[in-house]
């Protein structure tokens, strides 16, 4: 395989009814023979324009004809770029800037925002482009002529897609990543959870994510069916539930903070999502004390942590919790999915003994291709294996971990006793509700505004709060306020802004984030 | 029911809570706030909001989340 619209095609051709339904959203929904219909219609059309092996982005509210829009894009033999109605004007504009793709595809309401810029587009706005409506395109006529001349030369190391996440430096960075690395995440990831036709998932994630991999294209593989839970079910614990058993749904995949919602609001003394079998988490902590109270609501389910960054495409470490161990402290991160190496890596660049913290390095199909346009950072951590003597490039993920052994009762036998456990980051990345941030990224936006001086965010882990302190006179809490809530994503938001006279430095003369964190509790 | 106006102000200091009624259909209260909010009623109303009341209904409008607060601080 060496395309992931093998996937999709493989299934239309084994399929006996092609009239099931693939992905169903809010209004709408796609079967797998529309999908295939206009994820090809919309790739001719594409294709028409000699557009070839360039980023396109797909800017739609999320819905089922947004994955068709992408499936077009790389029918068209090009690579897409997602991005939603929900990320902020000046975000988008900056990765507009970023990508200068020569064509967007979007929705009725994205068009007029589009169009809206276009219009008040001030000089340093220098990038046009052409737009053309998702509606207008998705029954153009197949070219199957050129469709298959573009897929015969495709090669699995050809971009699929570029998605942005925070970046230390204060604009989005994008990871590029090739076909090769997520059909290898996806067989694997698809192993590990147990997809198959009768699988139902229910989407949590942004499809501007790389977290929406683990059910688009599992669903393609396997001819499953996934549901894009509506966001607002996110905020009511009990008609999430509905929702879920309704649906049927079976599987999900949800970052840590969603579980973390249904538990903590004490929803399972109302409902119980008893149609679930598979409880698979990550990209950030889950608290023991969370994943006990769904493990008593479902205790036949499986429940799956997941671990791994952007740039190794996706997920590469998993950990499945056996009902035999009673979990205090943190749940480990286990082992790496087949086919994908974890190397840990100390200041030496050395292997540390057990116990001892590494750095996370990953080695394997999954790695990306790097950074979007930015050769520099890519080359900083995406480097050659120190322990390699021959070409070996291994992704530094700048999160840090050790090996732990489980104690398990007696029974249990087995070498998985060995398991890998996350412990922090060596540099000021955070993960809030779901999301990557770098806070440094918050400080330069904070630091942007006339009359802020020094800016400095910190996180308070147990309240999961972002805090950020600014000095300078020239600007009241509610203008830095303001400008915080136009420019970043809602995720970034600070919980709580201060103005204050000082910011305490370290011996060395760096923002000492210890000390303000304490006097954040002491507040 | 100022502490709750306070409360919600905090959170958003551009919206007027007394006209706006639909501030879940809306997206003003979102699921960031949420889980804000209710920790916040508990901490300093002193009322604890049961799962079974967290439906939109309840969170339109500032009038609706005074009904509901009024009604368990009666229970």
């Amino acid at each position: 395989m060496i395309n992931i619209l093998s996937y999709l095609e493989n299934t239309i051709t084994k399929m006996d009814d092609t009239s099931k339904l693939a992905f169903i959203g809010d209004n709408s929904s796609l079967t797998f023979s529309e999908l295939y219909a206009k994820s090809r219609s919309c790739g001719s059309f594409i294709a028409s324009k000699k557009l070839n092996k360039q980023p396109i982005i797909v800017f739609m509210k999320k819905a089922p004809d947004m994955i068709a829009a992408f499936l077009g894009v790389v029918y068209s033999g090009n690579y897409y770029v997602p991005l939603d109605s929900e990320i902020p004007t000046l975000r988008i504009r900056m990765i507009l800037e970023e990508v200068k793709s020569p064509l967007i595809i979007c929705d009725g309401v994205t068009s007029k925002l589009l169009d809206k810029w276009r219009s008040e587009r001030d000089l340093d706005w220098n990038y046009d482009y052409s737009t053309i409506l998702f509606s207008d395109i998705c029954d153009y006529e197949a070219n199957d002529l050129v469709l298959s001349t573009i897929r015969k030369n495709a090669i699995d190391v050809d971009p699929l897609y570029v998605v942005f996440t925070s970046g230390s430096t204060g604009t989005p960075k994008g990871v590029i990543v090739k076909h090769r690395s997520v059909i290898d995440y996806i067989e694997n990831l698809s192993s590990v959870i147990g997809v198959s036709s009768d699988t139902i998932f229910g989407n949590q994630s942004p499809l501007y994510l790389d977290a929406c991999l683990k059910e688009v294209f599992p669903t393609l593989k396997y001819g499953a069916t996934t549901y894009l839970i509506p966001t607002s079910l996110f905020m009511f614990p009990v008609k999430l539930i509905e929702y879920i058993n309704d649906n049927k749904i079976n599987t999900i995949c949800w970052v840590a903070s969603a579980l973390s919602m249904v538990a903590g609001l004490g929803a399972f003394g109302i409902a119980t999502p008893t149609s679930l079998h598979t409880i698979a988490f990550g990209s950030e902590i889950f608290p023991t004390k969370h994943l006990n109270i769904w493990k008593n609501a479902l205790p036949n389910a499986r429940f799956i942590h997941l671990y791994g960054p952007t740039e190794a495409t996706g997920m590469s470490c998993y950990y499945e919790i056996t009902s035999s161990y009673d979990y205090t402290g943190s749940i480990p991160i286990g082992k790496p999915f087949p086919n994908t190496e974890i190397i840990l890596l100390d200041d030496k660049d050395c292997i540390p003994s057990d116990g001892e913290l590494g750095e996370i390095c990953i080695r394997g199909a999954g790695l990306s291709l790097g950074y979007f346009n930015d050769k520099e950072k890519t080359n900083s951590v995406f480097v050659q294996n120190p322990l390699s003597i021959f070409p070996d490039i291994i992704y530094r993920t700048g999160d840090m971990g050790y090996y732990g052994y489980i104690d398990f009762n007696s029974n249990y036998s087995g070498n998985e006793k060995r398991v890998l456990f996350y412990k922090g980051r060596r540099d000021y990345q955070i993960k809030h509700m779901g999301y990557r941030i770098e806070l440094t990224e918050i400080e330069l936006m904070a630091a942007s505004i006339d009359g802020v001086g020094l800016a400095c965010a910190v996180f308070d882990s147990e309240n999961s709060r972002i805090i950020l302190y600014y000095m300078g006179e020239g600007a009241d809490v509610a203008t830095v306020k303001a400008f915080l809530k136009a420019n970043l994503p809602r995720y970034m938001l600070p919980y709580a802004i201060i103005s204050c006279d000082d910011i305490p430095k370290t011996a060395g003369g760096k923002i000492d984030r210890v000390k303000l964190l304490e006097r954040r509790t002491r507040e | 029911m100022e502490k709750l106006l306070e409360i919600l102000q905090e959170m958003h200091d551009d919206i007027d809570f007394s006209i706006h009624v639909s501030l879940i259909d809306d997206k003003v209260i979102d699921s960031f706030d949420i889980i804000t909010l209710i920790a916040e009623i508990d901490d300093r109303i002193g009322v604890t909001i049961p799962p079974e009341e967290l439906v939109p209904e309840n969170f339109n409008s500032f009038t609706s989340m005074v009904n509901l607060i009024n009604k368990l601080e009666n229970e």
